[in-house]
């Protein structure tokens, strides 16, 4: 099925319905993600690539237009042999590889024991997946959390923020259309019956990372597409006018340098660098409170991110 | 108290980095311009006294670790600093401050504050994750960096005055990409084999499995992703583009940085990570590396002669003298490395000079076309003299900084018996006179078009920066310590792990 969406997606002229394809593509991926027990990740997919991503397209297309004009066909040989020679290389790869689920494979043996084992008495969290990511790898995860900061910037930059009013300031058009959704009685309902749980979802997905799959990264993106969709259905202007922009705009930098902050403490504490069990007296109530700490940093960057984005793609379609 | 020196000794690797990565949030929050502007260099001049002290404690082959997060090698994240390490930290910030001190000047032209203080905020998210990559000891937290500073390069380049900028940034970024996503596959290959990420530990279970498909697919894949990274002939696709529509004295930084620390990357992959032995005994790595990075220097040599805009025509120069580098380490003897490792910081020095004295020139007169800047040596005299001296190192004469990395190279290719390759290298140094030379003529010997008969001098904050990198590049053309000697000693150390 993955396959035939992506031919799907490729032979499509009509802009719009590539878009929705790829959501379902997203989907599909994430389904894979579940069966194949990486429930975390399928929770991201699912959210940021069938929910957030689809949605910033679509504002993109507002803009542009929905279908792509008729090019001129281009040379599509040297191409194709470069895609030949790349697939030929990976297959030529699966000859050697141990086989799926081997308990004995490399990556079972070396590192792994550690993690699985050892992790509860040293770190922590039930859930092992969030003690690697958050702390035997939390650099990488701070890293991660400036990836997200740099698209930020980059987007706020060739997007034009700063030099253009956002949906509070501008004076409502004289020609708007009444009918808007709102009007339409049943997404109104179904939105208004979604948002508060969903909300209270990203919460408990935020605080429960310890436990369950999730964690910042998941919660921040399920809040933001908590907003989104009330903007989506209320309009820019009233969803703006709860988080004004040029407030929000902050927040990605308050979620990066909380993190840095939880590092830089353990560093005056006399640990290294997000040694989270340098800060406080007893090591696991370092190791616990460290990870909510920076949770609660990347939650606040993703959220505040997704929700700048989806407000500065918008306004330009006002 | 006299604890706290030792202790703070003891965290300069987190510093180094949390130094440039924590200014970049905090100026992104202010909307004055300026205060970013100092903020921004404040971060990276104290960077480069970070970086300086690394160097000290290194120097002559010592070699620090720091755990991040506290957990040791291979379950947490390790920071290695060796010497190589520490002389491209001491190239990125150094270069890096230089040009965010000239930066101010040349950007108030054609951007609002506002605007500003983001673009100092991708600067310093670029400068710190060229000083995570270098300074990591993780073969995935590599990748992670290499995001950052992707994403933040597209940026400064997209952020061009011309409308092409965008399409330059695009090309780059869907070549980036690719190559991102290959060195990731690789990374995952790697990972699968021997259930580790952290090089050190790679590099002694990797031996193992030298016979292994999954691990040539993963060699392959490596090559080619970084290859794309470098821009190493035939794959400099979206070099000058990227080069000639970025803004301003951008083009400096990146010119410097970007695939100098790519090309780090590369060193360290291939000779620490794989091994000598795989790379090039059982990979032949040589015999595809040498005849490319030659025909790379020629063909980007001949490209760079016919160009009638400097800043397109200095692109083409990099991707020249990057085929130095490539041929350096592809000749895998004592001189060829050093080559390698000296010109990669005398190359940095000389084309960020280059085109910082460009985007002095180009503050006054709009335009990098060599009809513009005809004449511009009577006008700006004391920026042309810059320029000028750094050509002359880019060229390799005796007593600059290009000299002694060419001497090298040439050496390198002689201690092989390579003499066709020793004349196709001084061929190219004649190129090099070549086009170097068409832009001092036009710029001495022309005369002034009318419109720009009576500009005056550049600002003096991008004026002194170019003349310290003009200095610069005669003083590591005598004094090779810093440079060569720390270079051979790296050399060795590579050769001798094999």
């Amino acid at each position: 099925m993955l396959v035939a969406t992506v031919f799907a997606i490729v032979k499509l002229d009509h802009l719009m319905t590539a878009v929705m394809l790829m959501g379902f593509f997203s989907l599909l991926s994430s389904c894979i993600f579940m069966i194949l027990d990486a429930v975390d990740v399928a929770f991201t997919e699912a959210a940021v690539g069938a929910g957030a991503s689809t949605i910033f397209i679509l504002a993109a297309l507002a803009i542009v237009g929905r279908t792509s004009k008729k090019k001129r066909r281009e040379k599509t040989i040297v191409p194709l042999i470069i895609v030949t020679c790349t697939g030929a290389m990976l297959l030529y790869a699966t000859l050697d590889m141990p086989y799926f689920g081997t308990p004995d494979a490399p990556v079972h043996t070396h590192v792994a024991p550690r993690y699985l084992l050892e992790s509860g008495e040293e770190v922590g969290p039930p859930n092992i997946v969030t003690s690697v990511l958050a702390s035997y790898r939390g650099y990488d995860t701070f890293g991660e959390a400036g990836v997200v900061f740099t698209a930020f910037i980059g987007v706020m930059i060739l997007l034009g923020a700063g030099t253009r009013k956002s949906g509070l300031e501008r004076e409502a058009p004289p020609n708007v259309k009444v009918e808007s959704m709102r009007q339409k009685i049943v997404l109104r309902e179904v939105a208004d019956l979604l948002i508060a749980p969903v909300l209270v979802f990203a919460l408990y997905v935020q605080w429960h990372g310890d436990f369950g799959p999730g964690g910042g990264f998941q919660a921040g993106v399920i809040f933001a597409s908590a907003i989104i969709l009330y903007a989506l259905i209320y309009g820019i202007v009233p969803a703006q006018k709860i988080l004004p922009p040029r407030k929000l705009a902050y927040f990605p930098g308050i979620g990066l340098l909380l993190y840095a902050l939880v590092g830089v403490v353990a560093m005056f504490k006399g640990g290294n660098f997000l040694a989270y069990g340098a800060l406080m007296a007893d090591p696991h109530d370092g190791q616990h409170y460290g990870i909510l700490a920076i949770e609660l940093g990347i939650g606040i960057t993703v959220a505040a991110v997704m929700i700048n984005i989806f407000f500065s793609l918008s306004e330009r379609s006002l | 108290m006299s604890q706290i020196p030792s202790q703070l000794v003891e965290q300069l690797p987190a510093v180094q980095l949390l130094l440039t990565l924590l200014a970049a949030p905090i100026c992104s929050m202010f909307r004055n311009g300026d205060l970013s502007w100092r903020i921004a260099t404040v971060a990276s001049w104290a960077s480069v006294a970070c970086a300086f002290a690394l160097l000290h404690q290194v120097w002559g082959g010592g070699s620090i670790s720091y755990e991040m997060g506290g957990w040791p090698p291979p379950w947490g994240i390790e920071v290695v600093i060796d010497e190589l390490t520490a002389i491209v930290l001491l190239l990125v910030t150094l270069f890096g401050a230089l040009v965010m001190t000239a930066l101010r000047k040349s950007l108030s032209s054609i951007m609002r504050h506002q605007r500003q203080s983001l673009y100092y905020t991708t600067f310093l998210l670029c400068m710190a994750s060229l000083i995570g990559i270098t300074i990591t000891g993780d073969a995935f937290n590599v990748l992670v960096f290499l995001e950052i500073s992707s994403l933040a390069t597209y940026t400064l380049i997209a952020r061009g005055r011309d409308r092409r900028a965008l399409t330059a940034a695009f090309r780059y970024l869907i070549m980036g990409t690719i190559g991102a996503t290959f060195i990731l596959i690789a990374i995952g290959f790697m990972y699968m084999l021997t259930g580790t990420l952290n090089m050190a530990d790679l590099s002694e279970r990797l031996p193992e499995h030298y016979d292994n498909k999954v691990l040539h697919a993963s060699f392959a894949f490596f090559t080619i992703g970084i290859a794309l990274k470098v821009a190493m002939f035939p794959l400099h696709y979206w070099l000058p583009n990227a080069y000639t529509y970025s803004p301003k004295a951008t083009t400096a930084f990146l010119a410097a940085t970007a695939t100098k620390v790519s090309l780090y990357v590369m060193i360290r992959f291939i000779f620490d990570v794989y091994g000598v032995e795989f790379a090039f005994g059982q990979m032949q790595l040589g015999t595809l590396l040498v005849p490319l990075s030659i025909a790379g220097i020629l063909v980007a040599s001949l490209t760079a002669v016919f160009q009638d805009d400097a800043k397109r025509l200095l692109a083409w120069s990099s991707v020249a003298q990057l085929g130095y580098m490539a041929l350096g380490m592809a000749l895998l003897n004592a001189n060829g490395l050093t080559s390698a490792v000296t010109h990669m910081f005398n190359h940095a020095m000389m084309k960020a000079g280059l085109f910082l004295a460009l985007a002095t020139m180009i503050y006054r007169t709009q335009s990098s076309s060599l009809a513009a800047l005809s004449g511009i040596g009577r006008t700006m005299p004391w920026t042309t003299g810059a320029f000028a001296i750094l050509g002359i190192g880019l060229i390799g004469v005796p007593f600059t900084a290009g000299f002694v990395s060419k001497w090298y190279l040439v050496s390198g290719a002689l201690d092989k018996d390579w003499l066709p390759v020793a004349i196709l290298l001084i061929i190219s140094s004649l190129m090099a006179i070549a086009y170097i030379g068409k832009m001092l003529d036009v710029m001495y010997f022309k005369p002034a078009p009318a419109e720009f008969a009576d500009i005056k001098e550049g600002p003096k904050s991008m004026l002194i920066p170019c003349w310290i990198f003009a200095l610069l590049t005669i003083y590591f053309g005598i004094d090779t310590r810093l440079t060569a000697g720390l270079a051979g000693r790296v050399a060795s150390n590579l050769l001798g792990a094999s």
